[in-house]
This record gives structure tokens, C-alpha cells and sequence, in this order.
């Protein structure tokens, strides 16, 4: 019971339904429903303290304190933020289209949510193992896509739906490359199911075959979930706020709450597809420790993505297109072909895969580095011969 | 009654029911909306005949791609709330007339050629992902038909970007 809570509570509920007078079908029914309700209820009350620690570390890597005033180091102030949006009314803009601008920020919790059904928690713990699990992690991304954009467009705003199309652009344009490196793990794993992809990392984990896919598609998650420095989606200067600017109270904190789990998401997915999931000494004898060493390493990533919120400024809506158009595709589709190649070969050859792919990566970052210092210098080359004719005009004059 | 044949008519009635509200409803938006409700309840249908394949790219193609395309046209091109255009055209009884008909054709052929009622395959799906896979690559599958699809795709893109390119970057030299 204490190695393996999971089964022994669904065995357990399994019996009571039973005894109830249920048939077996509507038993196991009943008790899927049940765990759909109870993992989504634990991520959105999680949020409370995501939320509490991601401002805690933010205000550490910035020399501040941070929330301190309710509760013990502050740990209640998102409660209380809480409690404070029930209390607000929902406004809705006059002549808004009121159906679809209450029903956009569900979609979006949704769209977030929705990816943990097929996430293994622990050994034999998922929502439901679904064999094309990468291809629905793509699906259900599209699905907070629409709500982003509804939302834009059911405020009768100009600025929300500027907002809400620039926002569209980059959450479209990062996908394409997102796309492209999520192949890397299923050609290591000849698997698009998400338990087939971790058990496939028994022997290495993919972040040493394919580092720089995980960090491509690290790089790709925190700028389709819109946060520092991809967080020009509210750029108050121009936009004020955004796709969601005319939201209040809980309409509002939906958004709020999806973000902030999508950055947990992130790191589970992460977690699963690169950091080997729930593997780890021991875990499959004793699946609660597999379910804690997917929490260690999914909070790690996640701390590392609250990290990169706190050291980096924002980036410019022509550089984050330029960033993705000109640099990250280019590298997704050449990784993704050179993965291919190089492990087929790997595998007829009979060579050490794990040796092989990392040797190919580490030439892969020599040459992305080699091209970025060549695009560098001919920029600065260009820069300075467009200075020159500048200097030697007053001469001219003379 | 069994929990399949209880999710097999909500989700029925759902399409149904969705599918009426694309004509019917009278904002351009709300039919867009409506329309993806009746993708996402077909995809269901498609997990219940145990094609999660099937399913999933319904929700990708129809309403990751498409849906939004028809919302983005929408938004880009009407009025944005102010949207209370005509319900019908004026050859509307045409219209209703080839429905009947289609559906008509339909109830004839359910009836004609009763469908099997065997039990759903119990080959693992993921075997069946394997082979349509294959196939997609194979020489003696539908290699030829996949790559040209692949060359059309490739030539809309190239299509796609010559016509969005403003007009005077050709003489500007662009930006190399």
C-alpha cells in the first residue's frame, strides 16, 4: 500500500463500486471520471502555491523579499489574491459577444489541462496512455490557440484583438519548430505514445542523446506559453495588456491560472519526453517514488524556466519572429534530419547510439555557433559600411 | 445500458444538435464556433470506433488549422459585431431540396447494405498506426500519392509567401 498507494486506492474504490451493485464496465467508468476530476482539482489548487513560489523566487533573483505578509513566509497571499477576484464583479464590455467572451478562458485552462491526461505520473499511473500522445499534445495546444483568440475578438476592443493576433503569430509561428523537434524524441523511441517514450529512456535518458532538441523545444514552450522574454503578448506600452485587457476578476484569473500551470505543464512534458519521466533508482518496484522523482525533475525544469523569467529582458515582436523564423527552424529541421540519419545508422551499424548522437549534437552546436558568428560579423561589416558614407559627408560639403 | 452506448448518444445528439446551430445561428462567429463543435464531437466519435488516430488529427487538422483559418477570414473580413447578414440566399429550396436528397441516398444505402454489426477490431491500435505508417512510405503503398501531396503543399507555401511579399521588395533587393 505504502510502495504503490495508486493501485491499492483504485482497487480499493474499484471494490466499493462494486459492492454498490455496479457492473464492472460502469465501475471502471465512474472511477475514470473520478480521476479525471481529482488530477485536474489537485493541478488548479497547485497553482496556489506555484504561483506564491514563482513570485517568491522572482523576488529572490531580483534582491527582493517577495510576498511576506499572510501566512508563514507569505504562503497565503495567493489565497488571499484569490478570495480578493471572487469578490470582483465579471464585467462584460458593452455590445461584447457575451457567450463566447466567458467561454475563451475556459478554453484555455483546458487546453493546459488537457495535456496531463496523457502524462505518466508514475509507473502504471497515467490518464490514459494514448498511442499518439505527442501528436495530442500538439492537438490540444491548437485548442488554447482558438480561446486566445476568441477572447481577443469577443471584447469588442481594438487593442485586445491586436493583441490577441499578435499573440496567434507567435503561438503559430513557435509551433512549427516545436512541431519539428517533438519528432526527435519519437525517432529515438519509435513510439508516439508517451509511455512508450519513457520507457523507451530505461537505458538513457533522450536529453543526452538530444540536447539540443530539449533545449529547442524548451526554448519553443516558454514562447508558446507567452512568458518573459516571450512575453511581448502584453506589451503595455503598445497593446496596454493584451488579448485579455477588458477581463476581470475570476474571467481574468483563469488566464492567469493557465499560465502560470502551463509553466508546471512544461516541465512535465519536458519531464516525460527528454528527463526520462518517472524513471529513476528503484522507481518501478515502488511506483510512489517513480511519482516523486517526476515531481523532482519536473519541478526542476520548471524552476529553471522561472529562472529564465527573472534574468531576461523582453525581446521586440520583430525579434522574436526573427528569432524563430531565421534561427530555431532552421536548426529543428536540421536536427531533426541529422537524428534520423545519424541513429539509423547508429543502430545498423551496430555503434553505441547514446556516443553517436551526442557526438553528431556536439557538431551540430559547433556549426549553429559557427553560422551565428559568420551572420555577426557581416552584420557588423554591413553596419560599419553604412556608417562610413555618413562620416565623410560634411567633408564633402566643405 | 452500457457506459460506450451512453457516451455514443450524448455525443450523437451533441453533433447533431451543433451541426443544426451552424445554419442556424445568425452570426458568422457563433456558426465558426458551432462548426468546431461538431469537429470535436466527430473526433469523439472516432475515439469511441477506437481510432485515436483518427481522432487526434481530426482535432488538429479541422480544428487547429481550419477552424481557425475560417475564424481568422471571419474576423479579418466582417464587421466585427454588427454581423446580422441574411440567413438565406435566394435559392434556398435548391439547397434544401439536394439535402433531402443526399440524405435521402444515405437512409437508402444504411438500409441496402446493412452495416456489420461485428464487434469493434481487437487488434492492438497501435499496430494499425504502424501500418497506415507503412504504407504512407512503402513502394507498394501510396508512396506516390503521399510525396506529390507533399510537392502540392510545398508549392502552396512558395505560393503563399510570393503572394504576401510586399511589391517593392524586388527592387529593393530585399535583404541579403
Amino acid at each position: 500500500m505504502i510502495a504503490d498507494p495508486f493501485a491499492w486506492a483504485y482497487d480499493q474504490l474499484t471494490a466499493l463500486l462494486l459492492s454498490l451493485g455496479m457492473t464492472a464496465v460502469w465501475a471502471q467508468t465512474v472511477l475514470r471520471l473520478l480521476g479525471a476530476a481529482v488530477l485536474a482539482t489537485v493541478l488548479l489548487v497547485s497553482t496556489f502555491f506555484l504561483i506564491w513560489g514563482e513570485r517568491k523566487l522572482l523576488a529572490r533573483l531580483q534582491d527582493r523579499r517577495g510576498p511576506n505578509r499572510v501566512g508563514p513566509w507569505g504562503v497565503f497571499q495567493t489565497v488571499a489574491d484569490f478570495v480578493k477576484l471572487i469578490g470582483k464583479e465579471i464585467i462584460v464590455p458593452t455590445r461584447a459577444d457575451k457567450a463566447v467572451y466567458l467561454l475563451a478562458p475556459l478554453l484555455v485552462v483546458l487546453s493546459v489541462i488537457g495535456i496531463w491526461a496523457v502524462v505518466p505520473l508514475a509507473p502504471g499511473v497515467v490518464g490514459t496512455d494514448l498511442e499518439v500522445g505527442v501528436l495530442y499534445l500538439v492537438a490540444i495546444g491548437a485548442v488554447g490557440t482558438l480561446g486566445i483568440m476568441l477572447a481577443g475578438w469577443s471584447s469588442n476592443n481594438k487593442y485586445a484583438l491586436i493583441g490577441a493576433f499578435r499573440s496567434v503569430a507567435q503561438l503559430v509561428s513557435y509551433e512549427v519548430p516545436m512541431v519539428l523537434v517533438l519528432l526527435v524524441p519519437v525517432i529515438l523511441a519509435s513510439s508516439m505514445s508517451l509511455v512508450g517514450i519513457v520507457d523507451a529512456q530505461a537505458g538513457m535518458w533522450f536529453i543526452v542523446m538530444a540536447p539540443v532538441a530539449a533545449l529547442v523545444y524548451l526554448i519553443t514552450s516558454i514562447a508558446e506559453n507567452g512568458r518573459a522574454p516571450f512575453d511581448l503578448l502584453e506589451g503595455e506600452s503598445e497593446i496596454v495588456a493584451g488579448f485579455n485587457i477588458e477581463y476581470s476578476a475570476l474571467a481574468f484569473g483563469m488566464f492567469f491560472v493557465a499560465e502560470f500551470l502551463h509553466s508546471l505543464t512544461i516541465g512535465a512534458v519536458v519531464t516525460t519526453l527528454f528527463l526520462g519521466g518517472w524513471r529513476g533508482p528503484g522507481a518501478e518496484a515502488y511506483p510512489l517514488l517513480g511519482f516523486i522523482y517526476f515531481l523532482l525533475k519536473t519541478l526542476s525544469v520548471w524552476l529553471v524556466i522561472v529562472w529564465i523569467r527573472g534574468t531576461l529582458p523582453r525581446i521586440r515582436i520583430d525579434q522574436m519572429l526573427g528569432f524563430n523564423w531565421k534561427f530555431l527552424t532552421p536548426i529543428a529541421l536540421g536536427i531533426l534530419m541529422m537524428t534520423a540519419l545519424v541513429d539509423k545508422m547508429a543502430v545498423a551499424a551496430g555503434w553505441n547510439r547514446t556516443v553517436v548522437l551526442l557526438l553528431a549534437n556536439a557538431a551540430a552546436v559547433g556549426i549553429i555557433l559557427a553560422s551565428v558568428q559568420g551572420y555577426a560579423r557581416r552584420q557588423r561589416r554591413r553596419d560599419q559600411a553604412q556608417l562610413a558614407p555618413v562620416e565623410a559627408a560634411p567633408a564633402a560639403v566643405h | 445500458m452500457e457506459p460506450l452506448q451512453l457516451i455514443f448518444l450524448v455525443t450523437g445528439a451533441v453533433t447533431l444538435l451543433s451541426a443544426l446551430m451552424v445554419v442556424v445561428s445568425r452570426k458568422m462567429v457563433h456558426a465558426a464556433l458551432w462548426l468546431v463543435m461538431t469537429l470535436a464531437s466527430v473526433s469523439v466519435l472516432f475515439v469511441l470506433l477506437n481510432a485515436p488516430f483518427l481522432a487526434v488529427v481530426q482535432v488538429v487538422i479541422y480544428i487547429g488549422a481550419i477552424a481557425t483559418l475560417i475564424i481568422f477570414a471571419v474576423m479579418l473580413s466582417r464587421r466585427s459585431m454588427d454581423d446580422r447578414g441574411p440567413q438565406t440566399s435566394h435559392r434556398w429550396w435548391l439547397a434544401g431540396l439536394i439535402a433531402l436528397a443526399l440524405f435521402a441516398a444515405i437512409v437508402l444505402l444504411v438500409v441496402l447494405h446493412p452495416m456489420p454489426t461485428a464487434a469493434l477490431p481487437g487488434a492492438a491500435p497501435t499496430e494499425a498506426l504502424r501500418q497506415l505508417g507503412l504504407a504512407l512510405v512503402h513502394v507498394d503503398g501510396f508512396v506516390l500519392p503521399f510525396e506529390l501531396a507533399s510537392v502540392l503543399l510545398l508549392a502552396a507555401l512558395v505560393g503563399a509567401i510570393f503572394v504576401a511579399r510586399p511589391p517593392d521588395a524586388d527592387t529593393a533587393g530585399g535583404e541579403e
